[in-house]
């Protein structure tokens, strides 16, 4: 059961550790769209560079949602109902920055492109923020106890949520922008590089800033403490954020966006260590965490899952690392002045 | 003020109804998509190009909305009916969790691919992406329908630690009615798609533009509609049927049966009096006709709603005149797309403009079928959420105020009235250009095309 329980711990993490490294360039790319892209046709290749991926990216998201509710599913449904304003403004957001992609070029007018890349915009810089001050909160817990949930709305707007959430925003905006200059062969390419250069210095400060004021404001390091090998994963993020500049400084972009992959990856990974065994832990007193073992399925559904995710996330991986591949190409002017491909 | 539970109920009505305005139309378009591709790819023939282009991009609006709205969906079941998910999260996240990992990557992945990958992938390979979105849509709905099925036929499970717990996977994999449900909702979903086809085509045809690309996509979808229209009156039986034998309260409110009794005639007529507990009119009565359908027996015992607690019956009149209305539909569906087959074999649709007309308009009707079909199900199965285990009103969210689910409410009915709007503006734009505005990329299909640069 045990064995089980910690597996399932392990996936969600993994669930959302991916989730964040691919949604996060997506969410990047469409914050910065707005203010790079010069032309109508930039903006198009900055679209036209996520197109294909980003549907594919957010099941991840969903995936997250539904593993949560299958192996927690009594945390699945404290947390959702007790964040239920928060929550609400994450599906608003989602909706609107869905079908902003979809409908974008789905009409001429530029009022009609203007509102869609307004939403766009918007709506990925919300959910960036609202990620971020979402896990703030969990990794500071909850104020809950047996009677439930005694926050609010604006109780979630604490200094430790909204610095995580900025947090939040700085990573995937870097990682969005090292995805353009992978990605687009243009002058808007260079742009955004030069943005990335730029950012990484804020991005640095607040880093040391979030993993500080960690210590103050969470008991993440508890378990580093108990298990010092642990330090090798926050190492992991430290070092991989110095590397996306180093890599970006020497003009190796593809290089400097896994490096930005691999900091989004290992800090995710640095809270979900910390938080073990909490999926959420209560602020006012641990005896009202949500643990792995007070929340999890039963045995029998764990197993059946796990043997699910075992024989079908890695079919996932494969296919879409092959999709990837298909659209490793540089998008040039030339795949946005070819015709909508349906 | 309502209270939180008509209020979430409300709003999952609202949210639900709104996905499944889009998802019966991906159910069946995708199909056909694939098939037009399949077609293309096999002959050469750029007319089945053309057609799997137009109509893929009437596909991908549809799929777009059906994908945002279905996110709702899932976040639900959390927010608004906490204490459901944790009483049962146990059996019914497994079925959700499933269609996520294993046919909601598969769809989403390869809608970009095939949306982008006109010039990158080959023909084949191209068409094959279709299918595996058709393929993954379809599977996305049994796993759905085999979770909706379990809430109305409990299965594999057992109460313990205060909370349903699964022991047995392949009952819930097996369960009949979720099989039953899965295959009644497909086949209503071909049905739509096959009339959307038809009725789109007919407008075309009326309007003498492009005649052999839509007398081509008609007659394909009459063959859809017909085959499908049949197999879902079919499957519609033995589910009505499933449902009398599982669901008692739900097959009495549906034929508005209120005393039980044996070798129950089948009323053509009939006018329920729920004030009263009875039916003011029942008339032009087939003997033992109702037993016969429900148990395939004609002294069968019908069950009669005062049979059961009065807190423990179903709202007669919405569940009685919606099961009505979808067989009558249904009937008119078989009516219709024989009428459409024959039409089209002969090559006589052009020759009949009142019946293109009609097809024309009869494009809401499926749409309405599928609706109040959902209606019979969901609000038959009241008061009980899982039935007969656990009860709506002890599912819903203990943190939740009203105020809450009031605001939330009103902003999906906003949200959702805007998506509405983009959508019929969407749709109509692009079924009234016909394929002659979907141009058709250079090269397109022609091959692996070598990557422009390595990355």
């Amino acid at each position: 059961m045990e064995f089980y329980q910690v597996i399932w711990f392990v996936l969600w993490g993994t669930l959302w550790a991916v989730y964040f490294t691919l949604d996060g360039f997506d969410f990047g790319a469409a914050i910065l769209q707005k203010f790079i892209a010069k032309s109508d046709d930039e903006k198009r290749m900055i679209s036209r560079s996520v197109g294909p991926v980003w549907d594919g990216n957010e099941v991840w998201l969903l995936t997250a949602g539904g593993a949560t509710f299958a192996a927690f599913p009594t945390a699945y449904a404290l947390m959702f109902s007790y964040l239920y304003s928060a929550l609400l403004l994450i599906l608003f957001s989602l909706i609107f920055r869905g079908i902003a992609l979809e409908f974008r070029e789905k009409a001429e007018s530029a009022s009609w492109k203007r509102s869609w890349d307004n939403t766009v915009c918007i709506s990925s810089f919300l959910l960036s923020l609202l990620f971020g001050v979402a896990f703030g909160n969990i990794f500071q817990g909850l104020p809950m106890d047996d009677k439930g949930y005694h926050g609010s709305l604006i109780s979630l707007l604490n200094p430790y949520g909204l610095l995580t959430g900025v947090f939040f925003v700085l990573l995937f905006v870097e990682h969005g922008a090292l995805y353009i200059a992978v990605k687009i062969d243009n002058p808007l390419s260079e742009r955004a590089a030069k943005v990335a250069g730029k950012l990484w210095y804020a991005l640095l400060t607040v880093a040391v800033i979030f993993l500080v004021f960690t210590a103050f404001a969470t008991k993440l390091y508890a378990n580093y403490l108990a298990t010092p090998a642990f330090f090798v994963v926050p190492f992991a993020a430290v070092l991989a954020l110095l590397g996306t500049k180093i890599f970006a400084a020497r003009g190796s972009y593809l290089k400097a966006f896994f490096s930005s992959a691999t900091t989004i990856l290992s800090v995710t990974f640095t809270g979900v260590i910390g938080l073990y065994p909490n999926l959420i832990p209560s602020s006012l007193n641990p005896e009202y965490s949500l643990t792995i073992f007070n929340s999890s399925s039963s045995a029998y559904t764990l197993k059946i899952m796990t043997a699910v995710a075992f024989i079908f996330v890695p079919i996932v991986i494969a296919y879409q690392i092959w999709v990837y591949r298909v659209f490793r190409n540089k998008i040039t002017a030339k795949d946005i002045t070819e015709e909508e491909s349906y | 003020m309502m209270d939180v539970v008509t209020l979430s109920r409300l709003q999952f009505a609202v949210t639900s109804a709104f996905h499944f305005i889009f998802v019966p139309l991906t159910l069946g378009l995708s199909i056909l998509v694939a098939y037009m591709e399949t077609r293309y790819v096999r002959t050469g023939d750029e007319t089945y190009l053309g057609m799997t282009k137009f109509w893929g991009k009437l596909f991908l609006i549809n799929f777009a909305l059906g994908v945002v709205t279905g996110i709702t969906m899932e976040f639900q079941f959390g927010m608004n009916w906490s204490e459901y998910s944790r009483y049962v999260g146990d059996i019914f996240g497994a079925p959700l969790a499933i269609e996520a990992t294993v046919t909601f990557f598969l769809e989403s992945t390869f809608i970009g691919l095939w949306v982008f990958g006109w010039n990158r992938v080959s023909k084949r390979t191209h068409a094959l992406a279709m299918w595996l979105v058709a393929i993954a849509t379809n599977l996305s709905a049994l796993f759905i329908l085999l979770a909706n099925g379990w809430m109305q036929k409990p299965v594999g499970y057992v109460l313990r630690n205060n909370r349903a717990e699964m022991v047995d996977f392949t009952a819930l994999l097996t369960n009949s009615y979720g099989w039953l449900k899965f295959t009644h909702t497909l086949t209503s979903g071909y049905v739509l798609a096959s009339f959307f086809v038809m009725g789109v085509s007919a407008y075309h045809l009326l309007k003498k533009s492009s005649p052999d690309f839509f007398r081509r996509s008609f007659r394909m979808a009459a063959a859809l509609g017909l085959a499908s229209s049949i197999m879902l009156f079919v499957i519609g039986h033995f589910h009505a049927a499933e449902v009398a034998k599982v669901q008692p309260t739900k097959f009495a409110a549906m034929e508005s049966v209120w005393e039980t009794r044996k070798s129950v005639p089948y009323n053509m007529i009939v006018i329920p009096d729920t004030a009263n507990e009875r039916n003011v009119v029942e008339a032009i009565g087939v003997p033992k006709m109702l037993s016969f359908l429900a148990f395939h027996s004609g002294d069968a015992e019908v069950k009669g709603l005062k049979e059961f607690p009065v807190d423990e019956r179903p709202p007669v009149m919405p569940v009685f005149l919606s099961f009505r209305v979808m067989i009558a539909l249904g009937l008119l569906f078989i009516l219709l797309s024989l009428v459409a087959v024959i039409k089209a074999r002969r090559n006589r649709l052009e020759t009949s403009p009142l019946f293109l007309r009609l097809m024309l308009y009869a494009i809401p009707l499926p749409y309405i079928a599928t609706q109040i079909g959902w209606i019979v199900a969901e609000v038959g199965r009241q008061p009980w959420l899982v039935y007969g285990v656990l009860k709506t009103s002890s599912g819903v969210s203990g943190a939740v105020s009203a105020s809450q689910v009031m605001a939330s409410l009103a902003g999906f009915t906003v949200i959702y009235g805007l998506l509405a709007v983009i959508d019929i503006y969407l749709l109509t734009k692009y079924s009234k250009k016909g394929p002659a505005a979907i141009r058709v990329a250079e090269n397109a299909g022609e091959g692996l095309g070598t990557p422009a640069g390595e990355v």
